[in-house]
């Protein structure tokens, strides 16, 4: 039991415990912002672009955001309770990453060009910039479908995202280094769980083992764009701020050699979905669903411009 | 496991043991001799509450995917997650009764056992986030905090930590009203409407008053319940005017006013029909949470059997690799 063991004919003082008991800790629950807070005014790496590390800090926090988003979706439907607070946990976890990353690219400018009001930097890029300025890969954007696309969907994204947060640790801007720290801890678990469930469903039944598979294959088109590097990428990887996509197919390829065939599953070959004119996600051309899941996630927001809430 | 009532001679001595431990407010057990009447009760009740916390999910779900900032988009995350936790704590505590939480859901959707009738009403904006946490966690929390106190051992425990977890989402609750009260025109206008929606189906959280409670005086007895449905509901509106004060908005009802002689604010009469009809699966939203709630559980029937079917066949390699060893 704990301190506030009751005593009998004294409910009063229970209640007042419980609601003096200091909480303020919890108040910050979910926002990532107690370990960097003083970083996020740190100027840019010498020599480096403010613009591009901005840029970048959009791109990981769109991806997190936006994947954020998608698992909220899952809310009170999950099939089992564990389900519902372990994919609780995972959005929360991402959407922690993505308001430090956004304040962080609030800093360096990037928020400026949406201001319509008094919110917060967080705020004006989550709910005041349209699609084509939002930076994540389509993968985030995608349908999470069932149960079983869900769980491939984890599991590709944590996989590469964890592969790029750990070599993000050592980059030159200490707010992208200090997120990466706390990431590569949080996307290890999201990987484990992804991988846990993938073997239950891959080596369960007949039916979890067809719909495990699907899953895989509908997510596949989405994971070359993965590994494409922008030209705002490649200017900080020669700056030492940023992490080479293509460097994180490796890493990716063996979580999947590793998982798949000990839940009898085979790697996908459905075709990558095509890039428009050359352009994908990182150059802010989407796939149709994102216009729906910021039509949802900005309604509110955008009927009340000069409202904080 | 527990010795039940058909055991025979010792019946009249457990009984006599029983009475003693619950009138000298000890805890009862899960494996001490209970009557069945006290188990029955208890489950009852606890799967009711577990029942809210679950289906208390999609009124505040429901806003989710729209909230206006990320600070209230991970506060709201986090309540709902937590509701989740407190319905495994409670499914949990009916377990040690002798019920899974399978056989509990499968009553739940097919309407043999009810939820708390609040969430029967629908969220209509934002604000309704913030009056939830304020009004509905506020009135759960007058109902529950005498439960940690609770004769039976498992439940008790679990309330302790639901009210610990209650009380700062209510906090939440009150904080976001604060908020929005200081800001525009619009949105103090938004959390007036809310709180003329919520507050009496927030009184009707009590249950029925005293005269119409059949449950309450064994309830009482068994020291499940500690205290009557309207001496709670008394309890809340004194709690609450201040706060209403506080925060600038006006509680609808007309006759709510400070009572000098009872020392307790006087409140007008509550539309028990309104109430019944709630109940008896009429309100606005009873089809609707139900319908919801069955096509998850339906819909995760495939992975759960999955789930049993992996957990099978790792048991069975695991006793062919131990005699092959």
């Amino acid at each position: 039991m704990d301190t506030h063991s009751p005593h009998p004919g004294h409910d009063e003082n229970v209640y007042d415990a419980l609601s003096t008991a200091d909480d303020d800790g919890r108040w910050a629950f979910g926002t990532g912002f107690d370990a960097g807070d003083a970083e996020i005014t740190a100027p840019a790496p010498e020599g480096v672009d403010r613009a591009d590390v901005a840029t970048y800090c959009l791109m990981l926090a769109d991806d997190a955001l936006i994947a954020s988003q998608r698992l909220a979706g899952w809310t009170a439907k999950a099939p089992e309770l564990e389900e519902e607070v372990a994919l609780a946990n995972i959005a929360l976890d991402l959407l922690g990453q993505a308001r430090v990353l956004l304040s962080r690219a609030g800093h360096l400018g990037a928020a400026e060009p949406y201001r319509v009001g008094p919110q917060d930097d967080e705020d004006v890029l989550t709910y005041f910039r349209d699609d084509r300025a939002f930076r994540n890969v389509t993968l985030a954007e995608t349908d999470l479908g069932d149960f079983g696309r869900t769980i491939a969907w984890i599991l590709v994204f944590a996989a590469w995202r964890l592969a790029l947060m750990q070599r993000l640790t050592g980059s030159r801007d200490p707010v992208l280094a200090a997120v990466a720290g706390k990431a590569v801890k949080e996307l290890t678990y999201h990987r484990d769980y992804a991988a846990q469930w993938v073997l239950r469903l891959g080596d369960g039944t007949e039916l979890s083992h067809a719909r495990m598979q699907a899953g895989l294959d509908g997510v596949w088109p989405h994971v070359e764009e993965l590994f494409l590097a922008h030209d705002v990428e490649r200017r900080l990887v020669e700056a030492g701020v940023a992490v080479d996509p293509a460097e994180l197919r490796g890493d990716v390829d063996a979580v999947v050699a590793q998982v798949l065939p000990a839940a009898t599953l085979t790697r996908p070959e459905t075709p990558a979905v095509g890039l428009v004119g050359g352009r994908g996600g990182r150059d802010g051309v989407h796939t149709e669903a994102l216009g729906g899941v910021l039509a949802l996630m900005q309604s509110l927001a955008r009927a009340h411009p000069g409202a904080t809430w | 496991m527990t010795v039940t009532e058909d055991q025979g001679p010792d019946l009249a001595a457990l009984e006599a043991d029983f009475d003693r431990t619950v009138a000298a407010e000890g805890r009862v057990e899960p494996r001490d001799w209970m009557p069945e009447g006290y188990r029955k009760t208890l489950i009852r009740q606890i799967a009711q509450h577990a029942h809210s916390e679950i289906i208390g999910m999609q009124p505040e779900g429901n806003w989710i995917l729209r909230a206006p900032s990320l600070r209230r988009k991970a506060i709201l995350l986090a309540k709902v997650q937590d509701e989740a936790g407190h319905g495994l704590y409670l499914y949990s505590a009916t377990e040690t009764l002798g019920v899974d939480r399978g056989e509990l859901t499968e009553k739940l959707i097919d309407s043999k056992q009810k939820y708390s009738s609040i969430f029967n009403y629908p969220t209509l904006t934002f604000a309704d986030i913030g009056v939830i946490g304020w009004l509905v966690d506020g009135a759960a929390i007058v109902n529950q905090v005498p439960l940690c106190r609770s004769s039976y051992g498992p439940y008790a425990r679990a309330m302790v930590r639901i009210c610990k977890e209650e009380s700062f989402h209510q906090r939440q609750g009150f904080e976001l009203l604060q908020t929005l009260m200081a800001g525009t025109d619009a949105q103090r206008e938004m959390v007036q409407d809310a709180v003329d929606r919520w507050w009496w189906p927030s009184l009707m959280m009590f249950g029925p008053a005293d005269g119409d409670s059949p449950n309450t005086q064994q309830s009482m007895a068994w020291r499940i319940k500690r205290h009557t449905n309207d001496e709670l509901r008394q309890r809340y509106v004194d709690m609450t005017v201040p706060q209403a004060e506080a925060l600038g908005v006006t509680l609808p009802d007309p006759e709510l006013r400070w009572n000098d002689e009872r020392e307790a604010h006087d409140f007008g009469d509550i539309d028990w029909d309104e109430f019944m009809q709630v109940v008896k699966g009429a309100g606005p939203c009873n089809a609707q949470r139900l319908a919801s709630r069955r096509a998850a559980h339906e819909n995760g029937q495939w992975v759960r059997d999955a789930a049993t079917a992996y957990a099978a066949k790792q048991a069975a390699r695991a006793s062919e690799g131990a005699m092959s060893a």
